[in-house]
């Protein structure tokens, strides 16, 4: 059991009518499958909506899952994204509180490494955009965590695209 | 264009898709609709005594007719009391298209009067659950829920009507045709596969076919007895597939799983290829996992592909309908040298043939006897428990019968209803139920539908003053500690001490005849056959036959929940 424990990516098309996305949470939680994250949007059809669903699961929870969300009237396509090229990343803000003059300089250096913004700016805080993986957003929720000692964390969940030529995930 | 009510265009929708009869139970919310049903007589209204036997009578009248069941019930408390009706029928892949009412739409989420969210309730045992929000719509909906509810796998339907809309005027046109894109079903079969499954039964020295459930809901049992008469590999079926092959027929061995037979569960364990088809797998045929059919490879046609390996490993997955796979088999199956392991089956039916104990007074032996003896063609109906479990080893279902139960969820309380649905789908057939004291009381409202409708329906009641399954595992498992499973328990065995018990209540020979149905009591093996022809006389009114069964009656074989086969106990 439990070959090829991993995190996984699926992108479903679904309809964009009401209850959807309570059949597709309620699918993971009634099977007892692990979500990760799971983002919703709008597609350039406004009838669609697509959904980015990170799992940690095996191998055979994985086909389940698959197989779940497909039989699913209201499940257009789904769509496997764990081993192919994707464009994937996810917005992650932190607010940092309390900050010393020099914590604004190390927060702006952390910034710069990490090709991050600074959108926000107040007297004694800072307010961090990061877009990135969500690999690389879990190491700077540790990191600022470690580092500071009050910190606000709002996460989006990954988003993702097939690749068109860069491959590269 | 001409306008109509979505209230009349429900009714024109019913009308088109050829709706016989309607189970229905008015409230607020639905008073328009009963209102436009009385204005024509087409469609036929049932009303039964409550919305959870509504939903199994839609239900074994569709198990039985292989049309969709059609179930109508107000908002609220209403749409609630279908919920284990529509968990059982999604549960065994029954199609049923069930409308609830619905507070109008801008009082929804106001917690008005008999407002709940009832599509939210049953989205994980509905195949498909939507509320109309737009007059527009109504038609489109209906069209798809009918093929949603009897294509692919069936299922049940859920639309949930909210009262305005019904009201409002639109197009009184009713889709002709349906495309979802979501929604494609793949009935088609793999040839290249089922040529690698059939090559595999070919080389096999030991095989053996497992039908379920999907080989009765396709209807494929003829093509089924070609095939295997044709290659001589032998059959086991699981509760729900019991009926997949001709209980008499020759290379039939029995049921497999905790109840199963022997000789079945042995097959199983020693086969080298487990060729099945339209089963889920489940843990009550199975056992421990991983010691289940463990010399054999497996093969697995099956039309839900998310039934495909899940709970086994699967050498050979075919997802198709039972049927197009099994007549496409007949095209190219050889017969296969199976003299050796018939052999060694009958062997293993010699050493524990499937029997219960003689003890002189009347037992289930008795009873499944004479129905086996007095009748031609049947439907049975079961409930759930012990009588369940024996009438699935002992009654025979040839090609002329047809068994149906809650299979997967095990529901008491389905036997009646589901009786005077098989009956108003099939008038001129015989129709048995044969139900334990404990789930006969769970719709004994039901008596009054059975009366009004003129169901001359056979109600055999098990009573052994128990609730007999459980008490079965109490007595082998729990050390006799008969807790809450004592139908006579109650204050006067509380204040003594379990050493006092009351009559048994109720009377179900007075209760019948307070209904209006006819009541015999049989309490010896003698009257047993006497009862039969009496109830045959009734043409237009139900009878019961409360048989008196001894409690200490068991279902034997059995196998610990999640044991293997060295766990099973052949008697005690």
């Amino acid at each position: 059991m439990n070959k090829g424990m991993k995190k996984r990516w699926i992108s479903l098309y679904v309809e964009n009518q009401v209850g959807v996305l309570s059949k597709i949470s309620g699918l993971f939680s009634a099977k007892s499958y692990n979500l990760d994250s799971l983002t919703v949007g709008t597609t350039e059809d406004p009838t669609v909506s697509r959904m980015t669903i990170a799992t940690v699961s095996d191998d055979e929870t994985f086909e389940q899952i698959k197989k779940q969300l497909n039989r699913m009237v209201e499940v257009i396509k789904v769509i496997d994204f764990t081993d192919v090229f994707v464009r994937m990343k996810e917005i992650l803000y932190i607010k940092v509180f309390n900050c010393s003059a020099a914590d604004k300089v190390e927060l702006f250096q952390i910034a710069e490494t990490f090709k991050a913004k600074v959108i926000d700016y107040g007297k004694d805080s800072l307010l961090l955009e990061f877009v990135q993986t969500a690999t690389k957003n879990d190491a700077v929720v540790k990191l600022m965590k470690e580092e500071f000692g009050k910190i606000e964390v709002v996460r989006g969940g990954s988003v993702g695209i097939e690749s068109i030529n860069v491959m590269e995930r | 264009m001409k306008q109509i009510t979505g209230n009349k265009l429900l009714v024109k929708a019913l009308k088109e898709e050829g709706v016989e009869y309607l189970f229905g139970y008015p409230g607020a919310c639905t008073i328009d609709i009963s209102d436009e049903l009385y204005k024509q007589d087409e469609i036929k209204i049932v009303l039964p005594r409550h919305e959870q036997a509504l939903v199994h009578e839609a239900d074994a009248y569709a198990r039985t007719t292989g049309k969709v069941g059609v179930c109508l019930v107000t908002s609220g408390p209403g749409a609630t009391n279908l919920v284990t009706g529509l968990a059982t029928a999604n549960y065994d892949s029954v199609p049923l298209v069930c409308f609830t009412g619905q507070v109008a739409r801008h009082l929804i989420g106001n917690d008005a009067f008999q407002e709940v969210d009832i599509v939210g309730i049953t989205r994980s045992i509905t195949k498909y659950g939507v509320t109309v929000r737009n007059r527009e719509d109504l038609g489109r909906i209906i069209k798809e829920a009918f093929y949603i509810a009897r294509t692919g796998k069936p299922g049940p339907v859920l639309i949930d009507l909210p009262k305005d809309v019904m009201a409002e005027f639109g197009s009184a046109e009713y889709p002709k045709n349906v495309n979802i894109r979501g929604y494609k079903p793949n009935t088609s079969v793999h040839i290249g596969q089922l040529k690698r499954a059939l090559k595999m039964l070919s080389k096999a020295k030991r095989p053996l076919f497992l039908a379920g459930g999907g080989v009765n809901i396709a209807h494929a049992q003829e093509v089924f007895r070609e095939v295997v008469e044709k290659t001589q590999v032998p059959v086991v079926t699981t509760v729900m597939g019991r009926g997949a092959i001709s209980t008499k027929h020759p290379l039939f061995i029995g049921n497999l799983g905790m109840h199963g037979a022997y000789a079945a569960n042995m097959a199983v364990s020693e086969c080298d290829l487990l060729f099945s088809i339209g089963t889920r797998f489940n843990d009550r045929i199975t056992g421990k996992l991983h010691e289940f059919a463990p010399h054999a490879q497996i093969v697995h046609i099956d039309i839900d592909t998310a039934s495909i390996s899940r709970n086994i490993h699967v050498d050979i997955p075919i997802v198709a309908d039972a049927k197009e796979a099994i007549t496409k088999m007949a095209e190219y199956v050889e017969p296969c040298s199976t003299s050796k392991w018939l052999a060694q089956i009958d062997a293993w039916k010699n050493e524990h043939p499937l029997t219960m104990r003689q003890n002189g007074v009347m037992g289930p032996l008795d009873i499944f006897n004479a129905i086996n003896e007095k009748f031609d063609d049947a439907i049975i109906v079961t409930d759930v428990g012990q009588h369940q479990m024996l009438t699935s080893q002992y009654v025979d279902i040839t090609e002329n019968r047809q068994i149906i139960m809650s299979g997967g969820l095990g529901t008491m309380g389905y036997g009646l209803p589901g009786a005077i649905g098989a009956k108003i789908g099939n008038p001129d057939k015989p129709v048995i139920a044969i139900s334990g004291d404990g789930g006969m009381q769970m719709n004994i409202q039901e008596l009054a539908t059975a009366v009004l409708e003129e169901l001359p329906v056979i109600l055999c009641i098990f009573n052994n003053e128990y609730l007999g399954m459980v008490r079965q595992w109490q007595k082998l498992f729990y050390g006799k500690r008969y807790s809450m499973t004592n139908l006579r328990a109650g204050a006067l065995s509380r204040r003594t001490d379990g050493e006092e018990y009351p009559e048994y209540t109720p009377n179900f020979i007075k209760l019948a005849e307070s209904y209006g149905a006819k009541g015999i009591r049989v309490m010896k093996k003698e009257d047993i056959a006497a009862a039969f022809e009496e109830a045959k006389k009734n043409t237009k009114t139900p009878t019961i036959i409360e048989f008196i069964i001894d409690p200490e009656e068991m279902v034997y074989p059995m196998i610990k929940p999640g044991g293997t086969l060295e766990d099973m106990i052949m008697d005690c």
